[in-house]
């Protein structure tokens, strides 16, 4: 045993010898559901907005420190490698942003009906696209 | 078994406690839980606060920034934005690692990093906004 855990995973066979449970088929092996990606989405754009976080303490370190600090960071930002960091983060942020609030309604008990768990899930996809676009459209008018 | 009569002899000694230990709740479990939710519902409207402030701050000047949180009400939804995105953030890092690192002494080291980057990261983002906006 590597692991507390695998504590959990031993049984007894029907003549009382101890046994390693066996493992249900991992995930290889599943169709994937839109519920699915977007699970392991939650948590991959939640690592991702924890990354641009760290763009974000750059950013008003910089801001507070000195004039030409905060310009370096400026145009770094306005650089295509910038831009393109924004991007992702906006994107991750927006979608981790609707996926959260889908996660808090299942925490509240609504949702969980089969449609309705369909219809949200594509929900929370095209809200994404839909506010990131506004997004960059309203920068780009504003820039 | 019981009705058998007879006792089967198990070769591994674990305690009860050795058995929990280090899979969640032992009083203090939904703590944790109930943090990351919580900062998740004051995320909502601060998420989209800062969303709508960076976009109208583009390509500002460090002068701009200054007059931005100079007034009462963006400082203060700054600094609430900075202290439940960070406290958010360690959270849910801390159960991906928890969920996707087996290593013991990599997990434990990732953990006191993230917890480490978290704190020092929302201090430097606190004393900025404070320095930028007092």
């Amino acid at each position: 045993m590597k692991d507390v855990r695998d504590a959990l995973m031993l049984g007894r066979t029907s003549d009382g010898k101890l046994a390693v449970r066996p493992l249900s088929p991992h995930l290889q092996v599943y169709r994937w559901p839109v519920s699915m990606a977007l699970s392991i989405g939650h948590r991959i754009s939640g690592v991702g907005v924890a990354v641009g976080t760290l763009l974000f303490t750059w950013w008003l370190v910089a801001a507070a420190a000195s004039d030409s600090a905060f310009a370096t960071v400026q145009a770094f930002l306005g650089s295509g490698f910038g831009v393109f960091l924004l991007l992702c983060w906006s994107a991750a942020l927006v979608f981790h942003f609707f996926q959260g609030i889908r996660h808090l309604a299942w925490d509240a008990g609504w949702g969980f009906e089969n449609r309705i768990y369909r219809t949200t899930g594509w929900a929370v996809v095209a809200a994404t696209v839909v506010l990131t676009l506004i997004v960059w459209i309203i920068g780009f008018v504003v820039w | 078994m019981a009705a058998s009569g007879k006792t089967v002899r198990v070769d591994i000694l674990r305690s009860q406690l050795g058995r929990v230990r280090g899979l969640g709740a032992a009083r203090a479990g939904s703590g944790t839980w109930w943090a990351e939710r919580l900062t998740s519902i004051a995320l909502v409207p601060l998420t989209l606060w800062f969303i709508a402030s960076a976009v109208s701050l583009e390509g500002t000047t460090r002068a701009g920034m200054i007059a931005w949180l100079h007034a009462p009400l963006p400082l203060v939804l700054m600094l609430c934005l900075i202290v439940a995105t960070f406290r958010h953030m360690d959270l849910g890092l801390r159960v991906v690692v928890e969920d996707y690192v087996h290593h013991e002494a990599a997990r434990m080291s990732l953990l006191l990093l993230i917890r480490g980057i978290c704190v020092v990261a929302a201090l430097l983002c606190i004393i900025s906004a404070l320095r930028l906006g007092l």
